[in-house]
């Protein structure tokens, strides 16, 4: 797992799932015993961002550039002139946690001459239970979209089909049905299967992608 | 239906055109702004009309204008937003015009920021604007009961005439719960007779208008129609939860997120043998003072929690009229009380401390 190439790109849908799953990925890669470099480049959302966890995370040994503005509650679209670190530096594992939709992708514009074929992963992660990515066909849209403005091609799908904490295997497989077709038509891989530990244990082993277990780090207790 | 996941800000938009919504004005600010950005791409879809205006000043008087013409109509902000819609919603209410109303709080005062607060509940339950008025607040918990809420609201607005404001704090918007969007059941509501769609030249025109000249026109303005009306709302649109309300050491009083922040610390508190209940408003406005009345010589005290430095507190008082301490438990500018924190506070109050 996680031999993906050192830049990836983590795209999707606006409310799929990206945030979970880049932090969920930098532990993993962290506890490889990698150095990880996390890049916040959420311009879209003002909660619920990577840099929240920067605190924890750092603990873990991964690296969090948020925005350059100081406070993590600023609602400024500043990107941090450290992303470009990750990007050149060859000893990092570069990890960028991208906003939703094709208005948080335009951010990818600005580090395009990095974006070699060969030397980055760019992921989609797909939530069929989110309202606008429950076709084959919207889907596909907003992958197409996504990578007409960051100018990259998407490597891998990400099915990241999930309610929160009352996610079932159902669900997860509903999604994955949905990602495997979009897999098909488009030639892309399915990369990884995410699920809450719990529920990842009972997934079948025959599907495509790899099986991703993840922990909630962006909800608190409280949250459903 | 089955259950999807939406945003807060989303579920908000997707419920009010599924309650016939069709009209949206707005100003843009943080952290509601997924909301009008869903009216804008959703509305002309059911050929109905977004508009961003030039001011939440400007939205709130073209909210007036579409309710005065029969429209089903929304607007929404945050605080510092919301404090200047407050002439418009006074205005609303003089006139007697049905628009549902929707505050994803931030912290304040003055452009504050941007993270989830209740210290808008004065500006909800009293009014920011002038005169005798009152709009029905609900306080939602859960996105589920958010869609559950917004829909209800409309039919609440047209059956008394008057502006229904829904009161999220950040986190309600910007948060992801699955939702389902359910038939309610339907209200009698009376006919739209009054508003001005064109005479026709069959009727007497009808006028809008919060302007009376003679002052015994306006008291009876006020006490016939406003306050006659508040007192059949205070009657029969009272909402709250409660829990263990009649056996607890300690009862707490929580609405919005923070009460589920509460309902944590509680069960950690029944796990180490305490009883514990809850009061949730759903109604800021009609406050539930009716339901302090069951609370028994057993309880110490009662502790409020807000994401505030107190404002709920002062209806607390009032319900329960002196016959129990009420203790106060909070956290402002944003930040989010820790459960660890209230189950403390539970404890002195329990243990005699306080």
């Amino acid at each position: 797992m996680l031999d993906d190439k050192r830049i990836r790109i983590i795209t999707g849908h606006y409310g799929s799932g990206k945030t979970e799953f880049a932090v969920n990925y930098s532990v993993k890669l962290s506890k490889q015993g990698k150095k990880v470099v996390l890049a916040d480049l959420d311009v879209v959302n003002p909660y619920f961002r990577s840099r929240e966890k920067e605190k924890e995370l750092s603990k873990l040994g991964i690296k969090v550039i948020g925005s350059s503005i100081k406070g993590s509650a600023s609602d400024v679209p500043a990107v941090s002139g450290e992303v470009n670190a990750p990007l050149q530096n060859e000893d990092l594992e570069a990890v960028l946690d991208v906003g939703g939709d094709p208005a948080g992708a335009r951010v990818l514009g600005r580090y395009y001459n990095y974006f070699k074929e060969g030397k980055y992963d760019l992921f989609f992660v797909i939530n069929a239970n989110r309202a606008e990515t429950q076709t084959v066909e919207k889907t596909i849209e907003y992958l197409r979209e996504i990578e007409r403005i960051s100018r990259a091609k998407v490597t891998g799908l990400i099915n990241n089909t999930h309610l929160l904490k009352s996610t079932t295997v159902d669900d997860v497989l509903s999604g994955q049905e949905l990602t495997e077709k979009i897999s098909e038509i488009t030639g892309i891989p399915v990369k990884y299967v995410v699920a809450l530990e719990q529920v990842a244990k009972d997934l079948p082993k025959d599907i495509q992608g790899q099986i991703f277990p993840i922990k909630l780090y962006m909800r608190e207790d409280w949250m459903l | 239906m089955a259950k999807i996941l939406m945003k807060g800000n989303e579920a908000i938009g997707a419920a009010a055109i599924k309650a016939g919504c069709n009209y949206f004005f707005g100003y843009p600010i943080t952290p509601q702004n997924e909301l009008p950005e869903y009216m804008s791409r959703e509305l002309p879809k059911v050929n109905g009309c977004f508009l961003q205006a030039e001011s939440e000043v400007a939205a709130i008087n073209m909210v007036y204008g579409a309710a005065g013409a029969g429209a089903r109509v929304m607007t929404s902000s945050s605080s510092p937003g919301m404090a200047l819609k407050q002439e418009g919603i006074s205005y609303i209410a003089g006139a007697e015009l049905p628009c549902v109303i929707v505050n994803i709080v931030r912290g304040g005062p003055g452009l504050g920021g941007i993270q989830p607060a209740q210290s808008d509940y004065y500006q909800a339950t009293r009014g920011g604007g002038n005169g005798d008025y009152r709009h029905v607040v609900y306080a939602p918990s859960t996105l589920q009961e958010t869609v559950d809420l917004v829909m209800e609201a409309f039919d609440v607005a047209d059956q008394y005439r008057m502006p229904v404001m829904i009161v999220g704090d950040g986190m309600t918007g910007q948060m992801m719960e699955p939702v389902e969007f359910k038939e309610l059941k339907k209200r009698e509501l009376p006919v739209k007779d009054w508003i001005t769609d064109g005479t026709k030249g069959e009727r007497e025109p009808n006028i809008i208008n919060s302007l009376f000249i003679d002052p015994q026109e306006l008291e009876d303005h006020v006490n016939d129609r406003l306050e006659a009306k508040y007192r059949i709302i205070e009657e029969k649109e009272v909402l709250y939860e409660e829990y263990n309300v009649e056996d607890a050491d300690v009862v707490c009083i929580a609405y919005g997120t923070t009460s589920r922040i509460v309902k944590n610390a509680i069960a950690e508190c029944e796990a180490e043998g305490l009883k514990v209940g809850l009061i949730r408003p759903i109604t800021l406005w009609p406050f539930p003072h009716k339901v302090f009345d069951k609370i028994t010589d057993k309880t110490k005290g009662l502790l409020t929690v807000e994401m505030s430095t107190g404002q709920m507190i002062d209806d607390v008082k009032i319900a329960i009229a002196g016959r129990k301490p009420v203790y106060f438990h909070g956290r402002t500018g944003g930040m989010i009380p820790n459960p660890n924190d209230i189950v403390n506070e539970i404890k002195k109050i329990a243990g005699g401390e306080k």
